[in-house]
């Protein structure tokens, strides 16, 4: 987009009236910035920091948090192959290298007509249909040698990605089993028309003799989180849907927003109707920026049809409405006080707590952070009965969960179960016949080996936010374990010491393992290193960063001890190779210019 | 054989030697003073500046003052591990590479031709290029990076009753533990 | 002693007024907990975790754990002193300290509790990055190699002289303290040494001009008594 002959007001002010000039919206305007420009230029940093009368260190931080956002330019076309250890098992390794071979480029370079630049990211949660890329942070899943090299080629002919095959980017829903939410029949509005007839409290009520649990992962009581903001003081409160479904593995708010949307924006509106909050945030996670204009229609539709705005269903002084706000690529923002910092225009670093959310949230004032799938169910427990869905799952674990399944199997998707179901029973349903191990709850949940596979997924048992990856008996646990680290270091946000430094001291040290210079000191530092991080670590990420080395080190101890040498102590680096610079401006290669191994 | 009250008589065996250091650890050994007669009752010297040996012998203390820069520090470095039971890294340089590390910022190949090329007075067409000289290292290391270290003591250098403290715990079996004065990282 | 404003460290009575912090608490009443993050005044930051506690069983920074009275915490135990001293291990590979040149040394915290903490070697591989130095400024200069992304410069720029000078950009080790002036350079901004974020950092990363070395070797705040014994210091200090 040439920019010559025009000011940056007329690029940016549009961009800014959008948003009423107001800072809380830093991420969104620089979002549409971005995809304006295809980079956040100085200029514009500057521009908008002044307009928004913020410090330019304020803006240029967002910037550099969020891994979406560049202030240098990236290229026309901006691919990021999704990195989760999923897509590395479909081969996303050989597609990468494919591409950048195509275009003469290193990983993160940028071509130097400034056309494409290519590098990975986090997973985006397409791990049924990967390996998947983004371009342009839209997905494009199910990626083979042909579709690589079609897209080179559009690339190359300079096409417009609104000229693609619409193809390249249909998602599936691949939902394989349905239990009561995904098969009721849901009748736009009829779960708010029964909340209303039984008020605020009468809901409520029904939350609690459901005794549901929150579907992020820590399985807090919802009702008990309603009812906390509900009688905390202030006059504004606001609800949060969390669907910055970030941890790997996990897929199953992408169905439900895609196509069950209509639940979850009831359940917020519902959950708003209880608590007396006016209006509903949905922090939506960049990787599915695609599904952005179609759930603001259904957000017009429902508008139109009263079920959001003034006056809902003709109830004088219910007035809610539901905004969504874009993430940029951060990870911790799915952590509850990060994602409400990224929703006040800034980096996601987690906040100090107490106090919570429920009393001090978004702009200070009270607020609940429910997940997806927790308001998506609050539609079914208005319309069946707090009693009804109590009498389903376990008496810890009421309900069912949904699961995103991937890895070795036949069958990965979407599976709802009531909780209680074994492992053993989902791995058959899913077509799983050689698993060897299977990481539920995603990079940050718990590995079970084949004598677990008895376990039930449940709060009282395994507990989970819904991911299940599975793992054949030819996988390398060793590896996979890497994998999340490096997921983990690249998404600390560096607030605390341990997360910050110790994420990278164990990507070091299984580094170091990987590349044959590992020695039981190695195993020995790992398990320090694991100690801080879990107990010390400021938030979740770091508490849970090295569980996977943890549980791995427990149950698959060999895929470690097979790469260890027999000796106490190897160096990190290759000291041969410290030599090459000195060897190079010197013009030596004689022997004594090498340092051979310490026998 | 001994009963478990006694300890060995024989003296322990000691090697020190100066890697990418300055000997301002070593002087602060030499600064022990009339300690250095005590401690010569209870130790022998094998290779080191106070001996002009060679080459490390087996021995059961090793010494190492400065960090590895160059090919000749990581030889003598693995040397002194390979035959010393016990190995303290004496000083900052050993123990975190000290000053000599500033240059780990810089390209070691701009550092050669910057010094030989580019500084005002210097007449030369050549980086010196001679087998028997030792290359550098692309950054330099801290010697625990490069071999297993048992013991540090920190300091630059570390006072001559930090090191008499130190060795005296040391030789008498009991785990090295320095007083609060005597704790310095500079 | 009244035991509804009463709590307990490591068997200790500890007083607190409503409002106070485990830290604020313990450190009036003379018992040390370790901390970088933490500056009298200033809000708490909890993000160097030196001040890691065991509160019933749970960890918890002490920094910003709000007293309350029954509460039994764990301090000063061998088990928690070894986490501390991992975490000024990696402080000290995270960033490049070079204590033998640097001015600060001897009244340095971070060394201070590597002295009584007995961190007698960094441990880790160092990272050696390459850091920045500002001396733009006339009277001050910034050393970032000596940075530990404490947040104090930030908060006190911003919450004490209202000129909101410093900022946190970047994430997880690309995290780093930037200025807020379009050359991103010290010398651009209206800061002096007269401001609070000129007195705040626990390390040498922002230090004055011309004023390195005042203090002879064996009189330095930290040279003679461990930092744990100067409590009451500790709580009274002002930049």
């Amino acid at each position: 987009m040439s920019l010559v002959n025009s000011s940056a007001g007329e690029v940016l002010d549009p961009i800014l009236e959008r948003y009423a000039r107001n800072p809380r919206h830093l991420m969104q305007i620089l979002r549409e910035t971005q995809e304006r420009l295809d980079f956040i230029p100085a200029w514009a940093v500057d521009y908008l920091a002044k307009a928004l009368a913020l410090a330019r260190t304020q803006v240029q931080a967002v910037i550099d948090f969020y891994a979406f956002f560049h202030d240098s330019p990236h290229g026309k076309y901006r691919i990021r192959f999704s990195d989760n250890v999923t897509d590395r098992m479909q081969g996303n390794a050989a597609l990468l290298s494919r591409m950048l071979s195509r275009f003469g480029l290193a990983q993160g370079q940028v071509s130097g007509d400034g056309l494409v630049s290519i590098d990975t990211t986090s997973c985006t949660g397409m791990c049924d249909q990967g390996p998947a890329l983004l371009i342009n942070n839209y997905p494009i899943p199910r990626l083979s040698s042909q579709r690589i090299d079609k897209i080179c080629e559009l690339i190359k002919g300079r096409i417009p990605l609104t000229e693609w095959p619409a193809e390249f980017f249909r998602v599936e829903d691949n939902i394989h089993r349905r239990d009561v939410l995904l098969s009721t029949p849901m009748v736009n509005g009829q779960a708010l028309k029964r909340a209303v007839e039984l008020g605020p409290q009468g809901m409520l009520a029904e939350m609690k003799a459901s005794n549901f649990r929150g579907r992020g992962g820590a399985g807090f009581t919802t009702a008990v989180k309603w009812e906390a903001c509900k009688n905390a003081p202030g006059e504004t409160r606001y609800i949060v849907c969390n669907a910055d479904e970030g941890e790997p593995g996990t897929f199953k708010d992408r169905v439900l927003l895609a196509s069950f949307s209509e639940r979850v924006f009831e359940g917020m509106t519902i959950a708003g109707y209880v608590i007396g909050a006016s209006k509903g945030l949905v922090y939506l996670r960049a990787e599915y920026r695609y599904m952005l204009e179609k759930l603001q229609a259904t957000l017009e539709a429902r508008r139109k049809a009263n079920l959001l705005g003034k006056d809902i269903l003709g109830q004088k002084g219910f007035d809610f409405d539901i905004e969504i706000h874009m993430g940029a690529g951060a990870y911790v923002c799915g952590e509850e006080t990060a994602l409400i910092e990224s929703l006040e225009g800034k980096p996601g670093r987690p906040r100090i707590r107490p106090p919570f959310p429920v009393t001090h949230g978004y702009l200070g004032r009270p607020t609940v952070v429910n997940n997806v799938e927790t308001l998506a169910k609050a539609t079914l427990i208005a319309q069946n009965g707090g009693a009804w869905y109590q009498g389903l799952g376990t008496k810890l674990s009421t309900g069912t969960k949904l699961l995103s399944i991937s890895g070795d199997c036949d069958r990965p998707g979407i599976y709802e179960y009531p909780f209680g179901v074994r492992i053993a029973k989902i791995l058959e349903d899913c077509g799983a016949r050689n698993a060897m191990a299977v990481q539920v709850g995603g990079a940050s949940g718990t590995c079970l080996a084949q004598h677990e596979f008895g376990r039930k997924i449940a709060f009282e048992d395994v507990s989970t936010s819904g991911a299940l990856m599975v793992f054949g008996d030819n996988r390398d646990m060793f590896e996979i374990s890497r994998n999340f680290m490096h997921f983990f270091q690249h998404e600390s946000c560096g607030f605390c010491t341990p997360c910050r430094v110790g994420t990278t001291l164990m990507c070091n040290t299984l580094d170091k393992i990987a590349s044959g210079k590992g020695t039981a000191y190695e195993m020995n530092e790992l398990s320090r290193l694991h100690q801080l991080l879990s107990t010390a670590s400021h938030c979740g990420l770091g508490q849970s960063a090295s569980r996977s080395v943890y549980d791995t080190l427990q149950k698959f101890r060999p895929s470690y001890d097979r790469r260890l040498k027999q000796k106490d102590f190897e160096p990190a680096f290759d000291l041969d190779a410290a030599l090459a610079p000195a060897r190079e401006i010197a013009e030596r290669d004689d022997t004594d210019a090498h340092l051979g191994a310490d026998l | 054989m001994l009963s478990p009250q006694e300890t060995p008589k024989r003296k322990l065996r000691v090697a020190t030697t100066s890697l990418s250091g300055c000997f301002g650890c070593h002087m602060s050994l030499m600064d022990l003073d009339e300690n250095l007669l005590a401690l010569v009752d209870l130790v022998e010297f094998d290779r080191s500046p106070v001996t002009d040996i060679k080459h490390c012998g087996p021995c059961d203390i090793g010494i190492i003052e400065g960090g590895v820069c160059n090919s000749e520090n990581v030889h003598v470095l693995r040397e002194f591990r390979s035959n010393c039971r016990t190995l303290i890294a004496l000083g900052a340089c050993a123990v975190n590479g000290g000053l000599p590390t500033l240059r780990n910022g810089l390209d070691v190949r701009e550092v050669l031709r910057e010094v030989y090329f580019e500084m005002p007075g210097v007449v030369s067409s050549t980086i010196p290029n001679d087998v028997e000289l030792p290359l550098l290292l692309d950054k330099v290391r801290p010697i625990n990076e490069v071999v297993r270290v048992d013991y540090f003591i920190p300091g630059c250098p570390p006072s001559r009753d930090a090191i008499f403290k130190f060795l005296t715990d040391l030789i008498a079996g009991r785990t090295p533990r320095l007083d609060y004065p005597q704790m310095r990282f500079d | 002693m009244n035991t509804e404003n009463t709590f307990i460290i490591d068997g200790t009575p500890i007083p607190f007024e409503p409002n106070q912090t485990v830290l604020q608490a313990a450190l009036e009443a003379g018992v040390f907990i370790p901390h970088l993050c933490f500056y009298p005044g200033l809000k708490p930051n909890g993000n160097c975790k030196l001040c890691t506690v065991v509160i019933n069983g749970r960890h918890t920074s002490a920094c910003t754990t709000p007293a309350r009275a029954g509460i039994e915490v764990e301090n000063n135990t061998p088990a928690l002193n070894d986490k501390r001293r991992l975490l000024l291990q990696m402080l000290f590979v995270e960033g490049n300290h070079f204590c033998p040149g640097c001015e600060k040394s001897g009244n340095c915290q971070l060394q201070a509790l590597a002295y009584d903490l007995e961190m007698m070697t960094p441990h880790f591989g160092h990272f050696f990055q390459n850091r920045k130095v500002d001396a733009s400024h006339p009277d001050a200069f910034l050393d970032m190699n000596r940075c530990i992304a404490c947040g104090l410069c930030v908060q006190a720029s911003c919450e004490v002289d209202k000129k909101n000078i410093f900022a946190i950009s970047g994430r997880g080790m690309a995290s780093r303290v930037v200025i807020n002036t379009p050359s991103g350079k010290l010398g651009d901004s209206d800061f002096a040494l007269s401001d609070k974020a000129a007195g705040v950092c626990p390390v040498g990363a922002i230090l004055p001009k011309r004023r390195g070395y005042a203090v002879p070797i064996g009189q330095r705040l930290y040279d003679n008594s461990p930092i744990s014994s100067q409590t009451e210091f500790l709580t009274t200090r002002k930049a």
